[in-house]
């Protein structure tokens, strides 16, 4: 017998019990369903839930890979072991022992974030007697890429719990959350382990394991890998050069580095139509129009080089776009069509202000100098009132419209 | 119980669950949220509370019928007030630090809603012991919530309780701190309060499905 059959008749045994739902959601993720619906009219649709959620992790697997390579060869790189890869295509960044650094710490974030993820959802249909939900699939893909590769695995786990139970069960569950769940879990991360999610210790694998090995006396040499973000606070230097930031061979999350692809992934979103394209671009349009606004308050002289917004303001305006999580955050859960507006002038406005408002957060905030997590979480909260206003205004100018007709 | 009867016992039992003037009423939030950062300011606030609404409930209740309903604010007003500077300088002598600690907090006993709300709801209409009774047992149901906040707010945000370290050293790294563990410093900002607030209700609720509005 097969596995399908097998989970087909595990399905029927466990027919109408409490744990009914737990081996349905296990049979349809990996077949379709033996049964098809029969009886009266159906309308029938290629995009269920599930086909969106599998379309965006396809989009997301080549940042994930990038980032297994991106991680090893941080690690090599900050020990002196590797030279500086000259481009993309660089044989020394896409090496066999960068992979295995990679696999080592990467999927290891994949299976938690899946495995904690999963299980409360499972519970959580099993308690409430409803069929497992999709939603978790892109979240558990999006959580490892956006953490710094050395998270501690325990730390991961918990907050994953906090942010499905807190930020999306106790709503009701997929479609019902106010707040994009994956960044809830970073949120929660950065503000109860902030030694662990900022600083230039945690981008790097090793750095912090090798920093308390110093401490503790070991002749080490430190490892320092400060992102670009991180420096450009402190006012220093950055030695990463446009390609570099393009490509993302730099320091950063897991998987938010390369902006070329997540440009590919954004690109596959727009023309599959899962991801909204006015959101991407407004929020791009929001980030250059923050951007250009602090290149002329440093042009017109209003700061001067001492003081410590210097360096992030005066970054050219559209190197903001390509350097920290703003290219992520913007193309993978600014356009979560759970918290996103859902109207089109309201995505416009939505996405606008998530870019505006990232930028100024980064340029501002002294602590960590990021800002896109925050930027969304405070528009996912707004979307709801931005929607009703969008649709008021086309009630009220409808309403004109009948009443100068009647008149 | 033969001190009291049994519906006199309910005035103090009925707020510590299913009348609880945090989690049901939801009244007296903002306390809950700042000060219960520390189980040690929790049970001084719940104990500061207990005093003033036990012995407030008992003055507006005796001098009821003597209060113009006109005025009746600002007599509760000054009630409270009276009471709570006596417990602010009981504080600042005899536990100045703590009393440091609380700021502002316990001046704004005053304004807490769940005092106004039982010198109006229950103070007004009934005799002093049933007051005392019914102002006693509202405290306590304050207190009890206070305590659960606090208890984990201070356990997994300090890893401490009452000021001791049960968890371990996060220095030296003793006891759990010595296999990785770390202090969650989202137990320490007040919106983990609210959350761990939510959370306590919604056990609740879902315990007692009456409670559940629609």
């Amino acid at each position: 017998m097969s596995l399908k059959s097998n989970l087909h008749n595990l399905k029927e045994k466990y027919k109408g019990t409490k744990m009914a739902p737990a081996f349905n959601a296990l049979h349809t993720f990996l077949y379709l369903p033996n049964e098809t619906t029969h009886g009266g009219t159906h309308i029938k649709v290629a995009d269920d839930l599930k086909r969106t959620m599998n379309t965006v992790i396809m989009s997301l697997i080549p940042c994930l890979i990038f980032g297994m390579f991106n991680a090893g060869y941080q690690h090599y790189l900050a020990l002196g072991e590797i030279s500086q890869a000259t481009g993309f295509f660089d044989s020394v960044f896409w090496s066999w022992d960068n992979l295995v650094i990679g696999l080592w710490k990467v999927l290891p974030l994949v299976i938690v974030s899946y495995g904690v993820g999963l299980a409360i959802e499972f519970v959580f249909a099993v308690i409430k007697g409803h069929e497992v939900e999709e939603g978790y699939l892109v979240t558990g893909m999006l959580v490892p890429l956006i953490v710094p590769v050395d998270t501690p695995l325990w730390m991961l786990a918990v907050a994953v719990a906090f942010g499905v139970v807190i930020g999306k069960e106790v709503f009701g569950g997929t479609g019902m959350n106010i707040l994009n769940p994956a960044l809830t879990i970073r949120a929660f991360l950065f503000f109860a382990y902030p030694t662990w999610m900022s600083g230039d210790k945690v981008w790097v694998h090793g750095a912090v394991a090798r920093d308390k090995a110093i401490a503790a006396g070991e002749n080490l040499d430190a490892i320092s890998g400060e992102t670009i973000l991180g420096s450009l606070a402190q006012g220093k230097e950055i030695t990463y050069s446009v390609w570099d930031m393009f490509t993302g061979l730099i320091p950063g999350s897991v998987g938010e580095t390369s902006a070329v692809l997540i440009l590919l992934g954004g690109l596959f979103l727009i023309f599959t139509k899962i991801g909204s394209w006015r959101i991407m671009l407004s929020s791009v349009l929001g980030a250059l129009a923050m951007g250009l606004i602090f290149n002329g308050v440093v042009d017109a002289g209003w700061i001067g080089e001492g003081s410590k917004f210097y360096g992030l303001m005066s970054t050219e305006f559209w190197h903001h776009l390509l350097i920290g999580g703003f290219a992520f955050g913007t193309v993978f859960m600014a356009t979560d069509p759970v918290t996103a507006s859902q109207t089109n002038k309201g995505k416009w406005i939505y996405g606008f202000l998530i870019g505006f408002i990232s930028i100024l957060i980064r340029v501002f905030n002294p602590a960590y100098p990021e800002g896109v997590m925050l930027a969304i979480l405070l528009m996912n909260v707004f979307a709801p009132t931005i929607d009703h206003y969008v649709v008021q205004g086309n009630v009220k100018r409808r309403m004109k419209r009948l009443k100068a007709k009647t008149a | 119980m033969g001190l009291l009867s049994k519906k006199d016992a309910k005035l103090i039992t009925d707020p510590l669950a299913d009348n609880n003037p945090i989690t049901i009423q939801v009244l007296g939030i903002c306390s809950a949220l700042a000060i219960t950062a520390q189980l040690k300011a929790s049970i001084v606030m719940s104990l500061s509370v207990l005093f003033v609404m036990g012995v407030g409930n008992v003055v507006i209740s005796l001098i009821r019928n003597i209060i113009p309903s006109k005025i009746r604010i600002i007599v509760q007003l000054t009630v409270v007030a009276a009471l709570v500077i006596i417990v602010d300088q009981v504080l600042k002598a005899y536990a100045y630090s703590l009393s440091k600690e609380l700021s502002v907090f316990i001046g704004l006993i005053i304004t807490n809603c769940i005092i106004m709300g039982r010198f109006e709801a229950f103070a007004l209409g009934n005799g002093p012991w049933k007051s005392f009774l019914d102002g006693i047992g509202n405290a306590l149901g304050y207190a009890v919530i206070l305590v659960i906040v606090g208890f984990f707010r201070e356990l997994l945000g300090s890893g401490t309780l009452l000021g001791f370290k049960v968890l371990g050293d996060p220095i030296e790294k003793t006891g759990l701190y010595a296999i990785g563990y770390e202090n969650n410093g989202f137990m320490l900002l007040s919106p983990m309060a609210l959350i761990v607030v939510g959370i306590i209700i919604w056990v609740q609720r879902s315990r007692n499905k009456d409670l559940i509005e629609d």
